[in-house]
């Protein structure tokens, strides 16, 4: 169907929007990205006509009206073609004002099956005309449960990835800083690093080292080397120990090229990955990472708001049930999220719509030195995730990757977020916190995790 | 029975900032202040500029033409907002060509102290291991990395290779990247690259990143490209071909 242009009057001056992603991005809450992509809204008045034209249109026209063409895009082809009639059934009927009146009002499970029947641009669309606190508790209403070797996502579980970077990939250094984690409860979501090259025979050691301390410790979680895609699948042919195969993907085809992976790479990867049948609760490979901004920097966003390219890459995610997913929000820096005020509202968005999607939705509550952000911003982004029933955030030693060169969440701010929000670890790992003695005593080290056991004499 | 193991040992392995103790779930108040020190030192870092003529000192006894450029960003606030601005050349810039080398450019990018420091010492080895002609060292301020693409480009070069300052982190305000492009044009993206990054004390040494640089070009010379399609397999161990 041909786009139709979209019109509303504020205070007398009458604001027209031609098509629906041009409709999507002025009424995008302000970001940078979207002013540097010349998409966003031009005046505050600009902004809230389009959120009022936005309200008062059906979910259904969603159906009819891409933002990116099926033919010109395999990630429009993937949101169209897996479309759920009868689980959209519901909310058919709303407009999108409607919609967030009825996600406000339901029950966690309607919500929660809702999944299926909703499209990245349905749920980007409401997020626009939310404040944060709709975010948070829509959000919480929403049920994912995921499995490899233990249970991620169980309603008052809040799960930590222990993040152990090392400069140069020193097996001793990553090794030290993984059992720094574990010792401050972390660790349950995956024990994942990121290589500081995509030297195969690098990873393949750093996967090495990382399955022999999970196997010492006999630690119930997975691990992952988050290498490229193709790196993974050369080190499975090879004979190392994968557990999760993990890929940054965006919203579009030309962004996930500039990422060098498609669709058929991402399943060709997930299919190795389960022939090794490394997972003994359950088979949820798939490890992914986003963040808003991804496609206007590879110049493949198409005049698309780069909240709602963000929520398409949902759409990819969950075409190949991961374990887990997480928005690496504050890490793109100012140019596509200014300062701690739109990565606030970013990191929710993030977590909301890849919830709503049905998805294992982490957030990595992170910025860099050259964002107008602190630990202040930080502190407010994980409490309002938690509240948000966050799957799960990253715990990195003292908050500094000493790898990727930007802030996190420390182990301690993983700890310091169960404590005060009730929440707990993975029911498998927590019962091994306490089998293993960890968090008795803040000095000395529970004889059963010995740093020798794991080469740290 | 040896003594239980401490905690605060595991300092021994890693720079991270592991074994800080707890005052009840949070961070001592010293483990908290100490990060507060490096924030502040590193958001001043983000504002340091390129000291050109020195950086041309460093760089004349490498004996190649060393030129001046710099993108069309006008100050560090618009170089932050504006990273579509940072990959073009300043209207009018003029480059003279050299077909067929390895360009070099050596780029501020978000902090100017790492590539200060570090670039011509990494040149210095790289450039005697190369398999191509070595082009011009050109530098570049308020530079992106694919400001490279354009000085490739407008050079005729085979290959460029970046050397720009990286993003300062808590504990290294230092640090080097290094970015490859075989063919190197405007449009390149980051799927097309190689990257060494890094570069500085206790992270990788001079000597290790210009042997991977050397083996990555050499490489993409048999390949003809650089990026996804250019796995780094270079052995441990391996020195540079003499």
């Amino acid at each position: 169907m041909a786009a139709m242009p979209f019109a509303q009057t504020i205070g007398g001056t009458r604001y027209r929007f031609d098509d629906l992603k041009t409709l999507l991005a002025r009424a995008t809450p302000l970001r940078s990205g979207d002013a540097l992509a010349g998409v966003a809204a031009e005046s505050a008045a600009e902004r809230i006509a389009a959120q009022r034209a936005l309200a008062d249109l059906p979910l259904a026209h969603f159906l009819n009206e891409v933002v990116i063409p099926y033919e010109a895009d395999e990630v429009t082809r993937l949101i169209v073609d897996r479309h759920d009639p009868v689980a959209f059934a519901p909310v058919r009927h709303l407009t999108v004002g409607g919609f967030r009146d009825w996600l406000l009002a339901a029950e966690a499970a309607a919500v929660t099956a809702l999944a299926p029947g909703l499209t990245p641009e349905m749920v980007a669309a409401v997020s626009k005309i939310m404040r944060i606190a709709d975010l948070i508790q829509v959000a919480a209403k929403c049920r994912v449960v995921t499995r490899f070797r233990n249970t991620i996502g169980l309603p008052g579980t809040l799960s930590i990835r222990l993040q152990p970077n090392h400069p140069t990939d020193d097996p001793r250094g990553i090794a030290a800083s993984v059992l720094d984690g574990l010792l401050l409860g972390a660790g349950d979501a995956v024990i994942g690093v990121n290589p500081a090259t995509d030297n195969v025979e690098a990873v393949m050691r750093v996967l090495d080292m990382l399955d022999t301390v999970r196997d010492r410790f006999d630690i119930p979680t997975q691990s992952c080397v988050l290498s490229h895609v193709t790196t993974t699948m050369l080190a499975m042919e090879r004979g190392a120990p994968v557990d999760l195969v993990f890929q940054s993907i965006g919203g579009t085809e030309g962004v996930n090229t500039s990422f060098g992976v498609s669709l058929s790479v991402l399943r060709e990867a997930r299919e190795q990955a389960l022939t090794l049948g490394r997972g003994t609760l359950g088979d949820n490979v798939m490890y992914f990472e986003t963040g808003q901004g991804s496609a206007l920097s590879a110049d493949a966003h198409h005049g698309v708001d780069q909240q709602t390219i963000e929520a398409r890459a949902y759409a990819v995610a969950r075409e190949f049930s991961p374990l887990l997913v997480n928005t690496v929000v504050g890490f793109i820096g100012p140019e596509y999220l200014f300062d701690g005020k739109q990565i606030l509202r970013a990191g929710l968005e993030d977590h909301f719509c890849g919830k709503l999607l049905g998805l294992p939705m982490g957030v990595d509550v992170c910025y860099t030195n050259h964002a107008e952000a602190d630990q202040d911003d930080m502190d407010t982004l994980l409490t309002c995730l938690g509240v948000a029933g966050v799957t799960y955030v990253m715990g990195v030693p003292g908050a500094d990757d000493v790898m990727l060169a930007y802030q996190s969440t420390s182990f301690h701010d993983g700890l310091s977020a169960r404590a005060m929000l009730g929440k707990r670890a993975a029911p498998e790992f927590e019962a091994w916190l306490a089998r293993m003695g960890i968090g008795a005593d803040a000095e000395r080290i529970p004889a059963r995790l010995s740093p020798a056991l794991i080469g740290l004499a | 029975m040896t003594a239980p193991s401490l905690w605060r040992d595991l300092r021994r392995f890693t720079g991270a900032r592991v074994g800080l103790g707890r005052a009840g779930t949070a961070q001592p108040t010293a483990a908290h202040l100490d990060f507060q020190e490096s924030h502040a030192r590193a958001r001043d870092a983000v504002w340091s500029a390129l000291d050109v003529p020195a950086m041309e000192a460093a760089l004349a006894p490498l004996g190649l033409p060393v030129l001046r450029v710099a993108s069309a960003v006008a100050d560090r606030r618009a170089y932050l907002l504006r990273p579509d601005l940072g990959r073009r050349l300043a209207e009018g810039t003029d480059l003279p060509r050299d077909p067929g080398s390895v360009a070099f450019v050596v780029a501020d990018g978000l902090c100017a102290t790492g590539v200060q420091r570090h670039a011509p010492g990494v040149l210095e080895r790289l450039i005697p291991a190369l398999s191509l002609p070595p082009g011009p060292i050109v530098i570049a301020e308020q530079a992106r990395v694919a400001l490279g693409d354009a000085i490739g480009e407008a050079i005729g070069a085979a290959a460029v290779v970046v050397l720009i300052g990286e993003r300062p982190g808590l504990s290294a305000t230092d640090s080097l990247g290094l970015y490859i492009t075989w063919a190197p044009r405007r449009g390149r993206t980051d799927a097309d690259r190689n990257c060494i990054s890094n570069v500085r004390p206790g992270g990788l040494t001079y000597d290790e990143a210009a042997a991977k640089a050397a083996w990555l070009l050499r490489a993409a010379q048999g390949l003809g490209a650089t990026g996804v399609a250019l796995k780094d397999e270079m052995p441990a161990g391996a020195l540079p071909a003499p």
